[in-house]
């Protein structure tokens, strides 16, 4: 048997001028070479090939063969193979009857009406999204009622394993990252206060902005990419497996019985990780301006207190149970889209993750809007 | 019998995973040219064994000879040219999922130096068209494939240097009869047309009866018995038995032989 790449090839003029003889391995490592040479045979002036000194022939070279064969047919020239074996000609007619013929899918041209086809598709797409949306919030809002009414249809051990998950166990990240905002925010602070001899205001710089803004936005971009994707992932399983249905031909539903405790678990969970949150932020903050400013804590917590209004933590913590329901939702209703594949289900997974985000930063720019209008 | 060519020769081999033995003292030899169906109960280890020779599993013992190469102690070259001569399809085609089905069979072809690009692309397109798929289901993804037709494109990819042998993992599980059978057809059909080697694991009794030229059985950890359909059925065996005289089993037979010519070709 040759070795691989060490194959070889060639074609050579037989004993009349009107045939040529094929020698060596005719296979896919020298079907490049050999089509090559079959590309310049004229049906003019050739009639027939000889086969008998092909050491190997494989379906690439059988193919190069009929493709010959074919052009010489359709000049009305057709082509005559000797010395072929028995297995040779098996072979060359597997291969002559499954000779594909390219079909061209059908495509139409690109046209600014196809353009504007586009944008309005990927428009009523979004706008489908939001609805969907809405729908799963009224459904959670629907199954809440229900629970209200019907508090045995109500799982309580799933809300207090879903608070575990998404709240205690969080607890450590959401303050690790609260707490390195603050010292970022008091170093970076402090080095421009220091210009104008203003180092005191370090105090207000850290406690508005953490606990106005950032103390519960990065929580909540936090908790979005932990737990919306564990929420899509959990249920776009279950989906995948066809738990979802099994649960409503089993008279469940899966509504209230996977929707409402995690919605619900985050909707708990939000406003405590964002005060954790707020509690980390100024610890960090009053810590690096110790260091940094000597502003000494009985400094910082006089300073906090007198200057900084109640009205932050408020206007803070107010926008946690909103936050929580886009995260819940947003994971939820992904999780529902997952098909019968695999491929899907990391597609929603990551989906979740990006639009939940996406949607709190919104959101936060939302109620900035709303809260500069009314002034607090 | 006269003396035919020994393709794959196992000896003595022994696959475990912790403390379960799945294969003790396993004997094996395959012909080149014939289509060898591997039955057994489940969890006998008829994928592993499968896995076994593609060199996937390594066995705690034995050794394993493909076409006259160890390939337990093979270097690395000599592996590397002897997996270029045997195609594996696994049980629902194992596609890669970010390609589409003609760029899936030109996966193995890029290995090859100086093969033109279009001319790779024209041998997927005639692999395609072989296992019986439309020319157009070359430009789909594998996802928007039937099961069958994933099955369909995994043998293409298996097929596309021309191996000498396949290996099959279920090649019909899942599949409609009608789909089945034509798929039983068309194993046997590229076996006798490409002169293939196939070495077929299978729990489908029609499969065996249409396509195998010879079955072998696996049960207690070993290779029990091997020998055509016919063999099979004056085993005494209790689970040999079983198999092959059971209720689906003789509706199997049936059909097999209301079809002879099935057979003879």
């Amino acid at each position: 048997m040759t070795r691989p790449g060490g194959e070889d090839f060639s074609v050579s003029q037989g004993d009349t001028s009107n045939e040529v003889v094929l020698r060596g391995a005719l296979t896919i490592r020298t079907v490049t070479q050999a089509k090559a040479a079959f590309d310049g045979f004229n049906p003019e002036t050739l009639a027939r090939i000889n086969l008998s000194s092909v050491t190997r022939l494989d379906t690439a070279g059988a193919w190069a063969i009929v493709r010959l064969q074919n052009r010489f047919s359709e000049a009305q020239k057709p082509l005559e193979l000797t010395g072929t074996t028995d297995k040779v000609a098996s072979l060359l007619h597997t291969v002559a009857q499954t000779m594909p013929s390219p079909e061209k899918a059908p495509q139409s041209p690109f046209s600014f009406a196809q353009w504007l086809d586009g944008i309005g598709q990927k428009v009523f797409a979004g706008a489908m999204f939001l609805r969907a949306l809405t729908g799963y919030l009224g459904i959670f809002l629907h199954r809440i009622g229900r629970a209200v009414r019907h508090p045995s249809e109500f799982r309580f051990t799933s809300l207090v394993h879903h608070c575990d998950e998404v709240g205690f166990k969080a607890v450590p990240i959401v303050a690790l990252m609260a707490f390195l905002i603050g010292v970022v925010l008091a170093f970076q602070g402090s080095t421009q206060l220091r210009q104008f001899g203003a180092e005191v205001f370090v105090v207000d710089l850290i406690a508005i902005s953490v606990l106005r803004e950032l103390g519960i936005l990065l929580t909540s971009i936090i908790v979005a990419g932990r737990t919306a994707s564990a929420f899509t992932a959990a249920i776009g399983s279950m989906k995948m497996r066809e738990e979802i249905d099994a649960m409503r031909t089993l008279g469940l539903d899966p509504a209230m019985i996977l929707f409402v405790p995690r919605i619900l678990a985050l909707l708990v969970m939000l406003p405590i990780l964002g005060l954790i949150a707020n509690v980390a932020g100024l610890f960090g903050g009053g810590l690096m301006a110790w260091i940094d400013l000597g502003i000494s804590p009985a400094m910082f917590m006089t300073r906090l207190v007198e200057g900084t209004s109640v009205d932050h933590v408020f206007v803070g913590l107010v926008k946690a149970p909103v936050f929580a329901l886009i995260i819940g939702v947003v994971g939820c209703h992904a999780g529902m889209q997952v098909e019968s594949n695999a491929e899907s289900l990391g597609r929603m997974t990551s989906n979740a993750v990006v639009t939940a985000i996406f949607a709190v930063i919104v959101a936060d720019a939302v109620f900035s809007i709303f809260f500069a209008r009314i002034g607090i | 019998m006269t003396e035919r060519e020994v393709i794959i020769r196992l000896r003595g081999i022994r696959n475990q995973f912790g403390s379960q033995v799945v294969h003790e003292d396993l004997d094996l030899d395959v012909y080149r040219g014939e289509i060898l169906g591997v039955v057994g109960g489940s969890g006998t280890g008829k994928s592993v064994l499968l896995r076994t020779i593609a060199g996937l599993q390594k066995p705690a013992a034995g050794s394993v000879d493909v076409l006259g190469t160890d390939v337990l102690t093979a270097d690395e070259d000599t592996r590397q040219a002897l997996e270029n001569r045997w195609g594996v399809m696994f049980q629902d085609g194992a596609l890669f999922s970010s390609l589409t089905v003609r760029e899936n069979v030109e996966v193995p072809m890029r290995a090859i130096e100086g093969l033109d690009p279009e001319i790779r692309s024209e041998l997927a397109d005639l692999k395609i068209s072989m296992v019986g798929l439309q020319y157009l289901a070359g430009d789909k993804y594998p996802s928007e494939l039937s099961g069958g037709m994933r099955k369909r494109a995994g043998l293409a990819r298996a097929l596309a240097l021309d191996p000498d042998i396949v290996f099959l993992d279920e090649p019909t599980a899942g599949l409609d009869p009608i789909g089945a059978s034509a798929f039983d057809q068309l194993i046997r059909g590229l076996s006798h047309s490409l002169g293939l080697t196939v070495f077929l694991v299978t729990h489908d009794l029609d499969t065996l009866h249409a396509t195998c030229d010879r079955i072998a059985v696996l049960a207690e950890r070993k290779v029990l018995v091997t020998g055509s359909m016919k063999d099979m059925l004056k085993v005494e065996h209790p689970w040999v038995h079983e198999y092959f005289h059971g209720p689906r089993a003789r509706a199997a037979a049936s059909e097999g032989s209301a079809e002879p010519g099935e057979k003879g070709n």
